[in-house]
């Protein structure tokens, strides 16, 4: 009878396009990692973890993980601190205009991330950048950067971008995870003598932790694959300062290094279904409580 | 007793006008240096134009091919969207009405993607194999392949929500299972992929990689391909550049102020319980 109401056929289209585009290709790195594909050789031979044994050994291929990490975890706790306090600002403390303000704080996500990296090109320029001039107007000459070119801050520069465009998004999902909180909780404590600060701690923290932990993982997810911002801001440089992991990959798929990039990419791929397999039994452990 | 809170409410006001305000200082330095002319926007400064110039605007319209872009992003991100909104309704309405064990199996499978980074070099070989590299219809599946599982887990959950009943009732009736589909179900699922394809759309509209790596030729380029290569060419040219990335940003502003409440509805399904 079911099968019958609700045909199987009906969700072949959908699991077609996923496994062929993005399954297959996963799987198929699982090989061609342990080969030396390439553009200028029609045969593909087996080398065993001489890929992997290369992206140790290379200072750029290194590099680039340890930039993605770093770029990874700084992201998390930046978005995370700043858009729980505009969580908490917006939610508490504003009762009219409290939809204009979201509306402007998310506006930064929908626009396209390329567009952003070209805008703050312009902004964290040395000489003629808003930034740096806004710095000199307020007699803060000496915090004046060479934002994008100086090696040792330019990672920073592009997670504070990043920080910029990504901050509303997750703004927006944690005024969700305050709405849900039960406003009795805050009355009785209100009743027991609580003051804001136990209400924070004792509260909303404790009850907001699931949310916040669907906020870390889709921050970690995002952030383990970033690459237009990247692009378009630093291309990877100066040196290597800046590269990561799908910069690396896209370099060397250029060059037309496939193994190696494939190596890289699959390295990824595992990582991210671990933490992504996390994330679906944490949002289909939700699903069951409701 | 009302001026007591007004007054207490001030520094909360101030202080979220500030941050709308640095959120909104790029959007708006954009917009008026695309007015400017080329001397005023050498710096891309934050000062209001001498003169209003918008045949910056015609500039990068003929310059940039910009309209060949503009009718490429149309075309991938409509066509995607409308792929992605008829598999994963029909997907979605499948897999959560009978739950048997493959059944759930295949959900779980799927939602998986929501996490899965796509591996783009490997992505070449599969693309060659099917003739779908630098083609339109290639871009635009590959688009919808990435989204599907978004979508699936957006709709499964919101199909939970109308009785199995009304199934039932329009069977008796003598409903195929596709008529039930088309004639009961979608209409009943309207605020969820409209969530779905307002969502998707921006997404599109934005993609970077994807055309990268698998559009060669130029006349086939998206917006974001586009601009990014118009900068290239322009760098200090800020007021046609400020003015190519207007065009390139209107349509998803214009897409968000209309469909903020399906936008944020939609991103913070799943995230949040209740």
């Amino acid at each position: 009878m079911k099968n019958k109401m609700y045909p199987f056929y009906f969700s072949l289209g959908a699991i077609v396009l996923y496994s062929l585009f993005m399954v297959i290709p996963g799987l198929m790195g699982f090989y061609l990692s342990f080969t030396d594909w390439n553009r200028y050789s029609s045969e593909i031979n087996f080398i065993g973890f001489q890929n992997f044994a290369l992206i140790f050994s290379k200072q750029n291929y290194w590099h680039s993980i340890s930039n993605t990490i770093i770029f990874t975890i700084v992201t998390i706790v930046l978005k995370t601190v700043i858009a729980l306090l505009l969580a908490l600002l917006l939610s508490r403390g504003l009762k009219r205009f409290f939809n204009f303000h979201r509306v402007i704080i998310y506006l930064p996500a929908i626009i396209p991330m390329i567009v952003v990296g070209i805008v703050f090109r312009s902004i964290l320029h040395p000489t003629t950048g808003v930034l740096n001039e806004f710095l000199k107007g307020v007699g803060l000459d000496f915090l004046a950067q060479h934002w994008l070119t100086n090696p040792d801050i330019a990672l920073y520069s592009v997670i504070f971008v990043d920080t910029w465009k990504g901050v509303g998004f997750i703004m927006v999902i944690l005024i969700a995870g305050l709405q849900v909180i039960p406003a009795e909780y805050y009355e009785a404590a209100q009743i027991d003598g609580a003051n804001q600060w136990d209400e924070l701690w004792k509260i909303t923290l404790p009850l907001l932790m699931p949310t916040l932990t669907v906020t870390t993982v889709l921050n970690l997810l995002y952030g383990l694959k970033v690459f237009d911002i990247v692009w378009v801001l630093t291309n990877g440089g100066p040196g290597y300062a800046t590269e990561t992991v799908y910069t690396v990959v896209f370099k060397e798929f250029s060059k037309g290094r496939y193994g190696v990039s494939t190596a890289l990419s699959t390295l990824l791929f595992v990582i991210m279904s671990i933490c992504g397999y996390w994330l679906i039994k944490m949002m289909h452990a939700k699903e069951v409580e409701t | 007793m009302l001026k007591m809170k007004t007054l207490k409410s001030m520094p909360t006001n101030f202080l979220a006008i500030l941050i709308s305000l640095v959120m909104f200082v790029p959007i708006y330095l954009l917009f008026v240096n695309s007015l400017k002319d080329d001397v005023q926007s050498r710096a891309m400064g934050v000062e209001l134009p001498t003169g209003i110039h918008l045949e910056n605007y015609l500039t990068v319209i003929e310059q940039g091919k910009l309209g060949v872009a503009f009718a490429n992003s149309m075309l991938y991100a409509t066509g995607a969207t409308i792929i992605v909104v008829v598999f994963s309704t029909t997907a979605a309405f499948v897999l959560s009405r009978n739950r048997s064990p493959r059944n759930r199996f295949l959900y779980l499978f799927i939602t998986l993607g929501i996490a899965m980074p796509i591996n783009y070099v490997t992505l070449t070989k599969v693309m060659q194999a099917t003739h779908l590299s630098n083609t339109v219809a290639g871009i635009m599946i590959l688009y919808a392949a990435t989204k599907i599982p978004f979508a699936v887990f957006l709709l499964y959950a919101f199909i939970e929500s109308i009785p199995k009943e009304i199934d039932e009732a329009a069977i008796i009736d003598g409903c195929s299972p596709f008529t039930l589909f088309l004639n009961v179900i979608f209409p009943l699922l309207t605020p969820a992929w409209v969530t779905t394809a307002i969502l998707s759309f921006l997404d599109f509209w934005s993609e970077f990689i994807l055309p990268l790596y698998f559009l060669q030729s130029s006349a086939k380029w998206p917006m974001t391909l586009a601009v990014y290569n118009f900068f290239g060419m322009f760098e200090t040219r800020w007021n046609l550049v400020s003015a190519d990335i207007v065009l390139t940003i209107l349509p998803v502003v214009v897409v968000y102020l209309i469909g903020q409440r399906y936008i944020i509805s939609g991103m913070t399904s799943g995230a949040v319980k209740g």
